[in-house]
């Protein structure tokens, strides 16, 4: 099962520089939701054959929440604010992905120096984790859409969410924890979009529309 | 034995090069519900340019007559490293894919070169833009051959090619070797001129990036520039095929013929990627040069780790 790990391990890194590269919001949230899906097979990959009902338990609820659930919840949000493209962020799409690869690099450059190396984890596990993590903070930093950030918040969470999996693989109390924080991490998700949607997008109104029409 | 095979793949090479253009167009014409063109074209067509004559513009120059001659030159020496199958090439030293790349780029400079030359303002953009284009995708194509070194015992090209077996693949490179196989697909449309990058069947000046340059070439020069095309593609092929079929039997004929299979699919590919996707804007095809080296560096970095 260790190279299955590996490959949706390379698929995370490949959904982060979607997340990079992508101007289109629709675009993002899908990658988000395949995010999701991916980390809810981690667990079960980096226990392959002796998985317990409480493990599977806590993979479906984690692929429910964090493909379906969140990803809804964005798309109604983007949808309703009328944003369909993040057409000027801070630091341009081109740029984004070429700073990708510096994260990449500074991601295993630290996951090597870092004394982790005696758990008994997939090697590309603490890598992957922290690029998702740094991919997040890109994102929320180099963003202006409400939506984006909020993506990058989650691309952020789901970096810690697989940092987690390394060390809790043994303990599933931490795991069950782990999965409160996110109920948690997504009703704070949904207070600071609802928070930043109505300061931000105030000024696309139907009046104006309609003024302008007149 | 070693010399004997690298022969008779370069003399398949030259021979069945023309034949991928006609396969991509086959898979096009199938798609599109039509019979299509007869097998044989491409080579009726190098046929009949060669026997024209050339007309040349008072206002060209020596560099302009060159082009064509040094792209074919080049593009075809640049084949003798290239091996097919995981069969050894004709020629073979650590290090050579760097000369292959830099032969493929003298072959640029020069129809780049020509193309100027001709004085026409058509011309000067779409060398502008090719320039632009290869300039994106060269280091898409090291990158990816440097990961591939790095993933196998070899240093040229034969031996990297070679080494790349399901020895490799079981070792843990699997998700590595897929992610430069994308990056290489891209090289290979972009290189080549293909749909999403370009559209090689365009008739609009002001759009084409590959075509336009060679407008103003005529007779045997269209002839030695369409054939040189061929072989670049054959050489993309050959490179992707590498990768993607990494089935070795050992046996020379074998793996050779699996090899020209494996391109024939790779044009198929390419007929299937023409027929259902649209070109894309020319400001979004950097980025998706870019990304393909965004690739093949995440590839070279999990390799190397």
């Amino acid at each position: 099962m260790a190279e299955w790990l590996d490959a949706i391990l390379v698929l995370v890194i490949l959904t982060n520089l979607w997340l990079l590269g992508s101007s289109r919001l629709r675009a993002c949230i899908q990658a988000a939701a395949l995010q999701g899906i991916l980390l809810g097979l981690i667990p079960l990959l980096a226990t392959w054959p002796a998985i317990t009902a409480r493990l599977a338990g806590v993979a479906a609820a984690s692929i429910v929440v964090k493909a379906i659930v969140l990803p809804a919840m964005l798309r109604r949000a983007a949808r309703e604010a009328n944003v369909v493209y993040e057409v000027q962020p801070l630091v341009g799409f081109t740029t984004s992905l070429l700073l990708g690869i510096v994260l990449w690099g500074l991601a295993t450059h630290i996951a090597g120096r870092l004394p982790v190396a005696m758990l008994h984890v997939a090697p590309l596990l603490i890598p992957v984790a922290i690029f998702t993590i740094l991919c997040g903070f890109l994102v929320i930093a180099s963003r202006n859409t409400a939506v984006m950030q909020v993506i990058g918040y989650l691309a952020l969470e789901n970096g810690i969410y697989i940092f987690g999996w390394a060390f809790a693989i043994e303990d599933p109390l931490l795991v069950e924890m782990g999965v409160l924080l996110d109920v948690f991490v997504a009703v704070f998700v949904m207070g600071i979009m609802i928070y930043r949607l109505s300061r931000e997008f105030d000024t696309i109104e139907t009046d104006e529309f309609t003024s302008l029409k007149e | 034995m070693l010399a004997l095979s690298g022969f008779v793949q370069l003399i398949l090479a030259f021979a069945l090069a023309p034949m991928l253009l006609s396969i991509i167009n086959r898979t096009k014409a199938a798609f599109a519900g039509r019979h299509g063109p007869p097998w044989l074209l491409p080579y009726h067509e190098l046929w009949k340019l060669l026997h024209k004559g050339a007309v040349y513009s008072r206002t060209a120059t020596a560099v302009f007559v060159a082009g064509p001659i040094v792209g074919l030159a080049a593009t075809g020496l640049a084949l003798s490293f290239i091996p097919v199958g995981g069969c050894p090439a004709l020629v073979s030293f650590p290090g050579d894919f760097l000369l292959v790349a830099y032969l493929l780029g003298l072959a640029r400079f020069l129809t780049v070169s020509a193309a100027l030359d001709t004085g026409s303002s058509f011309e000067g953009m779409g060398a502008s833009r090719e320039v632009l284009f290869s300039t994106l995708a060269e280091p898409a194509l090291l990158l990816s051959l440097i990961t591939l070194a790095a993933a196998s015992p070899g240093a040229s090209l034969s031996a990297i090619y070679a080494g790349i077996d399901s020895a490799v693949l079981a070792s843990g490179a699997g998700p590595a070797l897929f992610l430069v196989m994308a990056a290489l697909l891209v090289v290979l449309l972009s290189e080549n001129a293909r749909i999403p990058i370009d559209d090689p069947a365009t008739h609009l000046e002001l759009t084409m990036i590959h075509e336009v340059m060679v407008l103003d070439h005529g007779g045997p020069d269209l002839a030695l520039i369409h054939y040189a095309s061929s072989l670049k593609l054959w050489l993309f092929g050959a490179l992707l095929v590498g990768v993607a079929l990494p089935l070795r039997s050992g046996f020379f004929l074998l793996d050779l013929l699996g090899g020209i299979a494996g391109l024939a699919l790779v044009a198929v590919i390419v007929g299937l990627v023409e027929s259902v996707m649209a070109r894309l804007r020319l400001v979004r095809v950097p980025q998706l040069l870019v990304a393909a080296s965004v690739l093949s560096v995440v590839a070279l970095v999990l390799v190397m780790r």
